[in-house]
């Protein structure tokens, strides 16, 4: 069944990140946040996991936004509109629990994590919650989906680490003093290992702030995405051993062994640097030839 | 006083260990015409044949192998398709030494008749020489039967069911067809090139397959209803990789053979990088278990490049279940077994990656639930193995997936579906078997249980 690009788009003015929207009319009639998609775009492709960050179940659409990091997300910002995907399957992983909770809930969004919270965000809002979005990265050509996440939060705080747009600093300084300020529900936090292990750190209670429920998005190296093969397994503080794709990919975010889970992320650095260069040497001697 | 054979089994060549070791093609190369012909004359052609009784799907073996004594192959692989829509996966990985060739009359005195080796023989030489042949079917009744997983246990059910006229779809969760004869066999067992012509013979006979259709995610039983299927068979494995809880197990280096063979075998990491899909593996494998799945781990590693692979059971080398050719296979590759030894912990460097594993050895007392000798660990019996990958084959549960997402359905225990001998749930029109049913067992075992599921089906959508 091929799954056609219907729109593609550059996002920010890194050059790095995209957003696409794919027809997949069964996946997007199912699709709920929390969910994501496995793709493989051709015979030789790898399956990597991408969340779903929003959904049209009239046109059958689903959308996925991905930074390029390496050969797989290379490639796929390398497909025109137009073009099909090999594979993509879902929805997968579980979706989140949607209801109406007494108080605000805390979205932070780090990085390409901003379009996962997007979808999210969305629901809780759509279920009457207060949402309170706080969104970063590096610097402001990283940042994208502004309106559409002003869309759907009562608060918005954009941060930059370099200050070049929105407040100075990581996304924990504005964390900090709304979980000081006012009682908040949970906290949903998406993004970049090491910025969901700060953001874990600072609502976990030990210390002068608050305690505050977190959940967070593991997107690990997947290869089946259906819990047969434990390759997005993670350890939790208690000694268990859990599945990113089926008890996942949103946990209790004090639960996790981030230090363990860096060192996982980076098991395949060697292979992923030569498929890389494999491929752009690949591109550059076609470009020679055309 | 015994007579000496005047024609002993025939032998297929093999590839040699220390060649083959470096490649992923099959290790036997099968019978020549003349050979298979030397090797039917073999058989008694007995009146009332034991071998029939123990094959899981009751194939009229004296008949094909009668038919390949006399030359005419063609009839011989018609015969086997009447009741094996399978033959040339079964003829590779169906452990015969506890099936047909066990109660083969002819090895009470000498050497069973070949008859796996007969039935590939029979299979490949149609794939050669002949366009497909297609099996008989009844017309068309218009009735929708959903199967759920296109391993062999769908494959078979698909068949028989498209057979008797019904209008069969399979809902397969991978990319690609067959389940663990692409994920979990290797490629030097069973070529994945076989797998998917023999899903071609599905496909003549009619049978639908939708790929990347996980039933319980993008669609659920209710939707399938409303889309007109009138009944369900769940094929959908036992493919949940156990993980003990090692300290240590959470080091890089150390994976389920799930996730090692899924690499390898479904994703062909073993071409990489003209795949992109990697797989690592050290100097020193360490493959947990002692069945088919840790055999099939060990034989791949080597392969890939380790230097050392070593197979850690903590039973005796009696009590593997691992097909006995395997065994042997491997033994003459090089792997060394370490039996009566099981791990304790996985000690790891600075880095998180997986060095050494301290073991300790065991011994066998009572029976356990599985019938085998209980193992027992042995005090101050531990030391160190060193090792820098450490591969887990120690079984797998079911998935629960599909079965979370049917309110209702009995399962067991271990989540594994209830049903009657007709493999029918405690939901009328919900069948099931296969692993999901029995647990971790064969191919051809899921192939019988696919069998009288149509069967059974085919009795319920007719009483309606």
């Amino acid at each position: 069944m091929p799954y056609k690009i219907l729109k593609k788009e550059e996002l920010g003015n890194s050059g790095t990140l995209m957003e696409m929207d794919l027809h997949a009319p069964l996946i997007a009639k199912k699709a709920q946040a929390g969910n994501f998609v496995l793709i493989r775009i051709n015979e030789t492709g790898e399956r990597f996991p991408l969340t779903i960050a929003d959904y049209d179940r009239e046109k059958g659409t689903i959308t996925i936004v991905f930074q390029i990091v390496g050969k797989s997300t290379k490639l796929l910002s390398h497909q025109n509109l137009g073009d099909e995907l090999l594979d993509v399957v879902g929805p997968l992983g579980n979706a989140i629990h949607i209801k109406k909770y007494d108080k605000p809930i805390v979205i932070v969004g780090g990085g390409v994590g901003i379009a996962p919270c997007y979808p999210q965000a969305k629901e809780l809002k759509e279920a009457g919650n207060k949402v309170i979005t706080i969104i970063g990265a590096r610097n402001k050509e990283l940042l994208f989906w502004r309106d559409r996440m002003a869309n759907v939060s009562d608060e918005l705080i954009i941060c930059t680490d370099d200050g070049s747009e929105g407040r100075h600093g990581v996304v924990t300084d504005p964390l900090k003093e709304i979980i000081q300020r006012e009682e908040i529900d949970h906290v949903i936090a998406i993004g970049p290992l090491i910025m969901m292990k700060f953001v874990a750190l600072t609502t976990n209670g030990k210390g002068d702030l608050p305690q505050v429920k977190t959940y967070v998005s593991l997107n690990t190296i997947m290869v089946d995405g259906t819990g047969m093969c434990g390759g997005c397994r993670f350890s939790t503080l208690d000694g268990n051993v859990k599945f990113a794709c089926v008890d996942g990919p949103d946990v209790d975010g004090h639960d996790v062994d981030f230090d363990n889970l860096m060192k996982r992320a980076k098991r395949f650095c060697d292979e992923e640097s030569a498929c890389l260069e494999g491929y752009d040497h690949a591109c550059r001697a076609l470009e020679k030839l055309e | 006083m015994a007579k000496k054979e005047k024609v002993p089994r025939q032998k297929m060549v093999e590839q040699e260990p220390a060649k083959r070791i470096h490649n992923f093609e099959e290790v036997p190369f099968g019978y020549d015409e003349e050979t298979a012909i030397i090797e039917a004359a073999r058989c008694l052609q007995c009146a009332k044949p034991l071998c029939v009784e123990d094959c899981p799907v009751n194939i009229d073996i004296p008949g094909f192998i009668k038919h390949i004594k006399e030359g005419n192959f063609e009839e011989a692989i018609y015969t086997i398709k009447e009741y094996n829509i399978l033959p040339a996966i079964c003829g590779r990985v169906c452990p015969q030494e506890s099936q047909c060739e066990g109660s083969c009359v002819m090895g009470k005195r000498w050497e069973p008749t070949a008859i796996g080796n007969l039935e590939r023989f029979a299979a490949d030489w149609e794939r050669k020489n002949m366009p497909k042949s297609c099996p008989e079917c009844m017309p068309p009744n218009g009735i929708k039967v959903a199967i759920i997983g296109a391993g062999p246990a769908g494959l078979t059910c698909a068949a028989d069911l498209q057979r008797k006229g019904y209008d069969v779809t399979i809902f397969e969760a991978f990319h690609t067809g067959g389940g663990v004869l692409v994920y979990g066999i290797p490629e030097f067992r069973l070529p994945k090139e076989i797998v998917a012509d023999e899903i071609e013979t599905l496909k003549m006979l009619g049978v639908k397959i939708q790929y990347n259709s996980i039933i319980g995610k993008i669609l659920d039983i209710e939707d399938l209803k409303e889309m007109g299927f009138k009944a369900f068979f769940v094929g959908v494995g036992a493919g949940l990789p156990i993980l003990i809880n090692y300290p240590g197990i959470d080091l890089n280096g150390v994976l389920s053979a799930n996730e090692f063979l899924t690499r390898v075998n479904l994703m062909k990491a073993y071409k990489f990088p003209e795949y992109d899909t990697p797989v690592k593996i050290g100097n020193k494998v360490s493959v947990i278990g002692g069945g088919n799945v840790a055999m099939d781990s060990a034989r791949v590693a080597l392969r890939l490049g380790a230097e050392k692979v070593m197979l850690v059971y903590r039973r005796s080398e009696a009590e593997m279940p691992a097909r006995r050719e395997e065994y042997h296979h491997g033994k003459e590759e090089g792997i060394e077994f370490h039996f009566l030894t099981n791990p304790v912990r996985l000690i790891g460097d600075d880095d998180g990656n997986v060095v050494k594993m301290e073991v300790q050895k065991m011994e066998l007392g009572e029976p356990d639930d599985s019938g085998r000798r209980r193992p027992i660990p042995i005090e101050n019996s531990e030391y160190i193995i060193e090792t820098d990958t450490v591969i887990l084959a120690i079984g797998t549960r079911a998935n629960p997936i599909l079965t979370k997402a049917i309110p209702n359905l009995k399962l067991n225990r271990w989540g594994y579906i209830e049903t009657n001998e007709n493999g029918q749930s405690n939901i009328e029109y919900i069948f099931a078997g296969g692993d999901i049913v029995t647990g971790a067992a064969t191919v051809i075992s899921a192939m019988g249980a696919g069998r009288r599921a149509a069967k059974g089906m085919d009795e319920y959508l007719q009483s309606l």
